[in-house]
């Protein structure tokens, strides 16, 4: 669904992003892991479009995208969410998630409708009248997910929506994300709760320096010695296995 | 459409409707003559409020708009004879004109906040400068229409009651348009752009043409709002329809009220009228001293009243749990 080949961006003597390239087969929740810095956030941007690479291409259901502004690249069908989410302050949960319902309802009586039909899916039936402000963590990232379900997006980007929440609040947004998932979407998330990758994705990629090092099943990369070394310093996966041994 | 957050904002907005209504009946002229200037001057904080409230996009040169409207259709009128209700309604789509033009320019090199106040007095500026000195738009000498009362001139100058009431509809009419605005996606759009526009961008809102689109309908009713001018006034100069004094009662009227509401503007700037006035027959009429007391106003409410009167109306009386603008 999801073809990205070879994309490379320089920030001043900063290569962020180094022929990277990565496949998120439809249906698939597909995980982007790494280090702080790695780019893996960089690489989202690029994709959805937000920043510009200096080489490589995006496809969409082999359709090139590369370039192409945001929003376009939103109405294709492939949304991003923020790692600081960003709520619409001023306005309420039911309010923010019809923003994205606008994409697909002209009118507002629809686009209200829809909004409280995703909402009430992803359990936030109670919350709809409240101001976004108002909303915890863990609301505020159900919120993020509920607006981009509501553009009619097929492919979701989740850049660390686990991120700051306490395991049980993980393990509901893990059961919805595999919710959405069986009703046919597809995700590619980028994520440091290792338990959420583990659960939830079926492949994986490992950026480090911008170059992507591995690609598996959460269980093998967990056991790859470039992947171990990416995230412990050189020489730990040795390490590692003589402590195994002894 | 209208609805009320709380008891607080509809006694306000009644407070608003039943004075509007009383001017017909109060003895006295001045007060016809008074309100017909203070809801000539609301039809520029309506303005101002599509793009400086709802979208965020704080301009300190709405002049620029204004200016444009009244001199467009006063230039068609007086050089070239034009009937003035095409003068009128050319005058509103130079306006229109000219905001999508300081959008499209401003917005496509990624200017906001303050520097978006800047570019906009800038653009006021040159504006005025250049009426000032282009012979075809009266250069100093300003223009000025031949007083002919008629439906066919547009000048009702003879009667103050007819005035009073068409600008009311004006009004009435510039208000119901926000209000559609407010509803529909477009306001919403507008809405999000000005809470965060990265994010907005991401759910798939064209961010400039929203931007863009914004200056344009806030550039038709500010032309309006100098087309209105005019035809109330029969004269024009660049000091005052291109003067900072414009752009500064455009944002001062909905700051003080609420920007962002469909009732901001109108409660504002009457608000500031009454004050201003009162003020100058206190003082007996030093001149000017009603922008030393706006200037006080506007700090006040800056510091109490960050959501204007209408903010402060709707913590009133709370009806429901959904606090907040709604009106």
């Amino acid at each position: 669904m999801l073809e990205v080949r070879n994309l490379t961006k320089r920030f001043g003597g900063l290569l962020a992003l180094s022929d990277a390239s990565l496949d998120v087969p439809e249906g698939a929740i597909v995980g982007l892991l790494g280090p702080n810095g790695a780019g893996k956030t960089t690489c989202f941007t690029i994709i959805a479009g937000f920043t510009r690479a200096d080489s490589g291409s995006v496809r969409l259901d082999g359709q090139d995208i590369t370039g192409l502004p945001p929003h376009r690249i939103c109405g294709l069908g492939m949304v991003r969410t923020f790692q600081i989410v960003q709520p619409f302050a001023g306005l309420t949960v039911q309010e923010n998630i019809a923003v994205g319902a606008y994409l697909r309802h002209e009118s507002r009586r629809e686009a209200l409708a829809e909004a409280r039909r995703i909402g009430q899916r992803l359990g936030m039936g109670a919350l709809l009248d409240r101001p976004a402000a108002s909303l915890t963590i863990a609301g505020r990232k159900r919120l993020e997910i509920a607006r981009a379900l509501a553009t009619g997006a097929r492919l979701l980007l989740l850049d660390e929506v686990m991120a700051g929440l306490i395991p049980t609040e993980v393990t509901e947004i893990v059961g919805i994300i595999r919710q959405i998932r069986d009703e046919g979407h597809t995700f590619l998330m980028i994520e440091h709760v290792m338990q959420a990758v583990m659960s939830l994705a079926e492949t994986a990629y490992v950026l480090n320096y911008g170059k992507m090092i591995a690609q598996g099943t959460p269980q093998q990369l967990v056991r790859d010695p470039a992947v171990v070394e990416a995230y412990l310093g050189h020489g730990a996966a040795a390490r590692l296995q003589e402590a195994a041994h002894a | 459409m209208m609805r009320f957050a709380s008891l607080g904002q509809a006694a306000l907005v009644a407070l608003v409707v039943v004075y509007l209504l009383a001017v017909y009946l109060l003895p006295s002229q001045v007060w016809m003559g008074f309100t017909i200037n203070a809801l000539a001057m609301s039809i520029v904080a309506l303005s101002w409020n599509i793009t400086g409230g709802f979208g965020g996009m704080a301009s300190f040169g709405h002049a620029a708009m204004y200016g444009t409207g009244a001199y467009a259709s006063a230039v068609l009128q007086v050089q070239f004879g034009v009937n003035a209700w095409v003068a009128f309604a050319a005058g509103i789509a130079a306006g229109a004109l000219m905001g999508a033009f300081i959008g499209a320019l401003a917005f496509r090199y990624g200017v906001k906040g303050s520097y978006f106040a800047l570019v906009t007095l800038a653009f006021a500026e040159v504006l005025r400068i250049c009426a000032s000195a282009f012979e075809i738009t009266g250069a100093g000498r300003g223009l000025q229409l031949t007083l002919q009362p008629g439906v066919a001139t547009l000048q009702f100058n003879n009667d103050r009651v007819l005035t009073y009431t068409l600008l009311l509809g004006i009004v009435a009419l510039v208000m119901a348009l926000t209000a559609w605005l407010k509803y529909s996606r477009f306001g919403a759009y507008l809405v999000a752009v000005r809470e965060n526009e990265d994010a907005a961008r991401a759910l798939g809102i064209d961010t400039y043409r929203v931007k863009v689109t914004a200056m344009a309908i806030s550039g038709a009713f500010g032309g309006l709002a100098g087309a209105v001018y005019l035809q109330l006034w029969l004269f024009i100069d660049s000091s005052v329809v291109y003067g900072v004094s414009i752009s500064v009662t455009a944002l001062i009227g909905p700051i003080i009220g609420g920007a962002g509401t469909v009732w901001g503007p109108l409660v504002g700037t009457l608000g500031l009228h009454l004050l201003g006035e009162g003020a100058k027959t206190a003082l007996h009429g030093a001149p000017g001293l009603n922008f030393v007391l706006y200037a006080l106003v506007l700090i006040a409410a800056l510091r109490f009243l960050p959501q204007g009167l209408m903010g402060l109306a709707a913590r009133i009386g709370v009806l429901g749990r959904k606090g907040g603008d709604d009106a």
